[in-house]
């Protein structure tokens, strides 16, 4: 599946496209699929989101999961810092980072 | 310590307004981010994965206490509460908010900060030695010459636009306590025949092609001094490569015409620009001087110390520096502690260590570019008191240079360019070595995380060093051995294949169980590896 993401532009959050609009979290995704580059266009036009792009994600019982480590940080937060995550609460929550 | 002139203030608090400005038509969809991407940098704002970071400038890496508590209002109000020291002395904060950057700036001004020219391909923040006025081995303080230096560089018109990022580094002493010969430009100031001048190195960096700089000048007076800084950033203005971002650094310059000619081009252009006034009169620089004047220090100062808490007395022997006032000390805060993230400081705890620097050191800290604190000005009998208190904050971890006092980029935690995590490594590696005793046996021994190739995390010199590398999605991790950024300067040599994470810290053991194994009576790690040779620890990492 493909996802599109960015950087929301005045907080600098990771969002992610959920088909109509962005959310902060990933489990709101939705696979762009083929209108990934039409979608993508479309909302650098609409300048709320910086630098917007398209990754390769797997659907996993979790919701999407990122290919790339680095868009899997994105996503969680950073991976020694469980505090700063989404998920402050899970102690496991980096283990689907890694 | 310098307090801004009415000049200094104005274009701080120009900036400001003219960011604020730039911000409010970004936010409103009239700047694209193509547009505004250079501004922002040209005021230390960057993108990062989770977050915009700002990057404060920490000039030569002084600051007073009224400096650094405002570091931690910015931690706290603006931030997550904590902040990051940096290997250019700066700090930088990890989750800023593009729409309040204009009012950090603002507050930052009040205290006489900003973020300009920590971005961009200008000259960056200058770099000293974090002893400055306090070491017994300086010349002179080199903080004077480093304070004009900025003002030359800030906003310099013909240097705005360079080739690519610009890093200047000034030093008095024998021992070099910067990295001096690992900068674009590295000033060792020294006096000949009485008099004082600087010996100019041009060339060095790390980065993708680590180099040490070739020595360009063994003197320049320093009342010539600018002109011929001039000199040498015309020279690399004029040819340095615009057309390929990876060859645009000046070492590369030097590496292609060599450094014979880019020398007989300098000092073409020093004759011609000699004349033209860029030297500040007497006055100008007397004036600058005079911000550095020694503190008032108590001429009678006790030299006594009382040893008998045996925790003291190891922070004493790893962290406290001999000064060169009797009865004063130089005493070094530790930002890493044993499975701690290497220079992050929380707000709470950069308002302990600007109270102490307030309080116990005239007013004054050093940020180093080890990613530690310095309160470069402490009374011996007031050690102890230093000690409690920053042993109470956390801030009280007894390895300045030892094993765990780890330099590591934010890596792939936090930069959008990093290939892989350093801080979850550096905190392995800690934990492996956390026994102090086992630490001080190993002795002086520098490790360095670079989380990619553009070695933010000074992996070139370190006496090991790592560099994280993407190897098809996964992360891994090569080893150098034997490099240096002390006036013993060299560059460390990648072992061989690389490892996971877990498997470069076993790699590492493996080296200094080596080291201890084939080490003579006084021998550093560095001076043993030199001795023996790379091979030797060769065969030990990979059998």
């Amino acid at each position: 599946m493909k996802l599109l993401t960015g950087n929301d532009l005045p907080t600098g959050d990771v969002v992610w496209w959920t088909g109509n609009g962005w959310s902060r979290h990933i489990e709101d995704a939705v696979d762009v699929g083929v209108a990934g580059e039409s979608i993508l266009q479309a909302e650098e036009g609409a300048r709320r989101v910086n630098v917007p792009y398209l990754i390769e994600a797997t659907q996993t019982d979790e919701g999407p999961r990122p290919a790339h480590i680095k868009d899997r940080i994105r996503a969680l937060g950073p991976t020694m810092r469980p505090d700063l995550t989404l998920k402050p609460a899970d102690p496991n929550a980096g283990s689907w980072v890694i | 310590m310098y307090k801004y002139d009415e000049y200094d203030q104005a274009i701080v608090d120009q900036r400001v307004d003219e960011f604020r400005d730039q911000v409010r038509r970004r936010l409103s969809g009239e700047l694209t981010e193509d547009q505004f991407k250079p501004l922002r940098l040209m005021n230390g704002l960057y993108l990062q994965l989770h977050a915009y970071m700002l990057r404060v400038a920490v000039p030569y890496g002084t600051l007073d206490g009224r400096q650094m508590r405002m570091l931690g209002h910015i931690a706290r109000k603006y931030d997550r509460g904590y902040g990051h020291f940096t290997t250019r002395q700066n700090i930088q904060f990890n989750w800023i908010q593009l729409d309040q950057t204009p009012d950090i700036l603002q507050e930052l001004s009040t205290v006489e900060m900003h973020a300009i020219q920590t971005s961009g391909n200008c000259i960056r923040n200058i770099s000293s030695d974090q002893f400055a006025g306090a070491a017994s081995d300086e010349v002179a303080d080199p903080r004077p010459w480093a304070e004009l230096i900025r003002q030359w560089s800030t906003f310099h018109p013909e240097f705005t636009y360079l080739p690519r990022k610009f890093k200047i580094c000034v030093i008095a002493a024998d021992e070099d306590r910067a990295a001096m010969r690992l900068h674009d430009i590295g000033i060792g100031l020294h006096v000949r025949d009485g008099e004082l001048g600087a010996k100019i190195f041009v060339g060095g960096g790390m980065g993708r092609t680590p180099m040490i700089s070739h020595e360009i000048r063994d003197f320049v007076p320093a009342d010539d001094l600018m002109s011929y800084l001039e000199a040498c950033l015309r020279v690399y203005n004029r040819y340095g490569r615009r057309d390929n971002i990876y060859k645009a650094r000046i070492k590369i310059l030097l590496h292609e015409i060599g450094p014979d000619e880019y020398r007989r081009q300098v000092e073409e252009e020093f004759a011609a620009v000699k004349g033209l006034g860029l030297d500040p009169p007497r006055a100008e620089l007397e004036r600058i001087t005079n911000h550095f004047g020694a503190p008032d220090f108590d001429q009678n100062a006790s030299t006594e110390l009382d040893r008998s808490d045996p925790d003291f007395a190891v922070w004493l022997d790893q962290n406290v520096k001999a000064h060169k006032q009797p009865g004063y000390a130089i005493v070094n805060i530790s930002l890493k502690p044993i499975g701690g993230i290497p220079g992050d400081a929380s707000a709470d705890q950069i308002d302990v260590m600007a109270d102490l620097g307030t309080r116990y050191s005239f007013d004054e800290l050093r940020v180093t570019h080890a990613q530690n604190i310095v309160l470069p000005h402490v009374r011996i009998a007031d050690l102890h008191a230093v000690w409690s208190a920053l042993n109470d904050a956390g801030l009280a971890e007894a390895n300045l240079d030892l094993i765990s006092d780890i330099i590591a980029c934010p890596g792939l935690d936090y930069c959008s360019l990093a290939n892989a995590r350093s801080i979850p490594l550096a905190q392995k590696i800690a934990t492996r070595f956390g026994s102090l005793d086992r630490q001080r046996d190993l002795g002086e021994l520098k490790l360095k995380i670079s989380g990619c190739i553009n070695a933010c995390g000074h992996h070139h010199a370190g006496h090991i060093g790592i560099l994280g590398v993407d190897k098809k999605g996964t992360e891994n991790y090569q080893l150098s051995l034997g490099g240096s950024g002390a006036e013993d300067v060299s560059l460390a040599k990648i072992t061989g294949p690389g490892f996971s994470e877990d498997g470069v810290v076993d790699a590492i053991e493996r080296v200094t169980d080596r080291y201890l194994q084939v080490r003579e009576t006084g021998e550093r790690f560095l001076d043993t590896y030199r001795r023996v040779g790379f091979e030797t620890f060769k065969e030990a990492i990979y059998g």
